[in-house]
């Protein structure tokens, strides 16, 4: 069966198996999803490295654990198993991290046209950043 | 340069857009991307960015007209002097660490709810209403002032984001701004 997992803007199909309220995800789809891959020093993207300290609960009979693989990258999981279909949020730790710095976060968004636009091809201007709707 | 961004459906913002001939980016954010960010929990929120690209005053509930000032308690006039002067002479920027200190920190509620509201709008996108609804109400109860969610969501719902499920959610508690305490409004506008 597949799972759809939304990551920020991003919409993932992946092969998973349901069982017990829980959701096992194929390893080979979650590293091409996100990136992360599970090698004898723990889960590993690039050359970062997450120590696995609890292999059995990651790993599991029917793929990676999907709760447990959130916990291990410190990223909130909204699981919906009976609709197969998941979010991954951001760490709060990064977020709060990423505000620090004060470097204002970068984003593309469509106009009303289905133009997008880029916060940082503003860069030399000073920017009046407005969020508002209309309830 | 301003750049407006409806945390909204397109289809609900087209109005205000249209009406008002903008010639500035009016963008459209359905997913709550800013929100996400920028660590938004109510509109509206005005964030000023300087040359470089950072935050040199977070977000802060603002209005261009004064429409709602009897509700808020706030004028347009002081604040949009004030934007003036930064636009003009570079004042009114705060320093690093005030900006720091009045930013509100996400946390691992706000973050899972935040997480949930993103399956529920999915959810609503792929025409699973009542699943999208037990999401939107778990994020809802996870960040509970987070009116982004609780009353973002009303119109997703079914719900007047105007009417009595507002008025009730208006008695819960304030949401968090970051600018409260140090923006002028009604009491200090003559300075």
């Amino acid at each position: 069966m597949m799972l759809t997992l939304i990551d920020g803007e991003r919409r993932h199909a992946i092969g998973a198996q349901f069982a017990d309220g829980g959701v096992q995800v194929d390893p080979a789809d979650v590293e091409a999803a996100l990136g992360w891959k599970l090698a004898p020093e723990g889960l590993c993207r690039g050359s970062v490295c997450v120590p696995v300290r609890d292999r059995a609960s990651l790993v599991r009979a029917g793929g990676l654990d999907l709760a447990a693989l959130a916990a291990l990258l410190d990223r909130p999981l909204a699981l919906d198993a009976a609709e197969r279909a998941a979010a991954l949020g951001e760490s709060a730790g990064d977020r709060a991290n990423a505000l620090h710095t004060l470097e204002a976060p970068d984003f593309t968004l469509p106009d009303l046209a289905g133009r997008m636009h880029t916060l940082s091809d503003h860069r030399g201007k000073k920017v009046l950043l407005i969020a508002y709707a209309s309830w | 340069m301003p750049i407006t961004v409806a945390l909204d459906r397109a289809d609900d913002v087209r109005p205000f857009i249209e009406r008002s001939g903008a010639t500035h980016p009016s963008l459209v954010d359905s997913d709550h991307r800013l929100a996400e960010l920028y660590h938004i929990s109510n509109v509206p929120t005005l964030i000023w960015i300087d040359e470089r690209g950072r935050i040199c005053r977070p977000h802060d509930a603002q209005f261009g007209t004064d429409t709602f000032a009897a509700y808020t308690g706030k004028q347009s006039g002081p604040y949009l002097e004030m934007l003036r002067r930064w636009v003009r002479d570079g004042t009114g920027a705060l320093p690093a660490d005030e900006v720091r200190r009045l930013s509100p920190a996400p946390t691992p509620e706000t973050q899972l709810a935040r997480a949930e509201r993103a399956l529920a709008w999915h959810l609503h996108q792929v025409g699973r209403e009542a699943a999208a609804q037990r999401h939107f109400h778990r994020a809802g109860e996870l960040a509970p002032l987070d009116w982004t969610i609780r009353r973002g969501s009303m119109p997703l719902l079914g719900e007047n984001p105007f009417g009595p499920a507002f008025f009730e959610l208006a008695k819960q508690g304030k949401t968090e701004y970051a600018m409260e305490a140090i923006t002028p409004t009604r009491s200090a506008a003559k300075s």
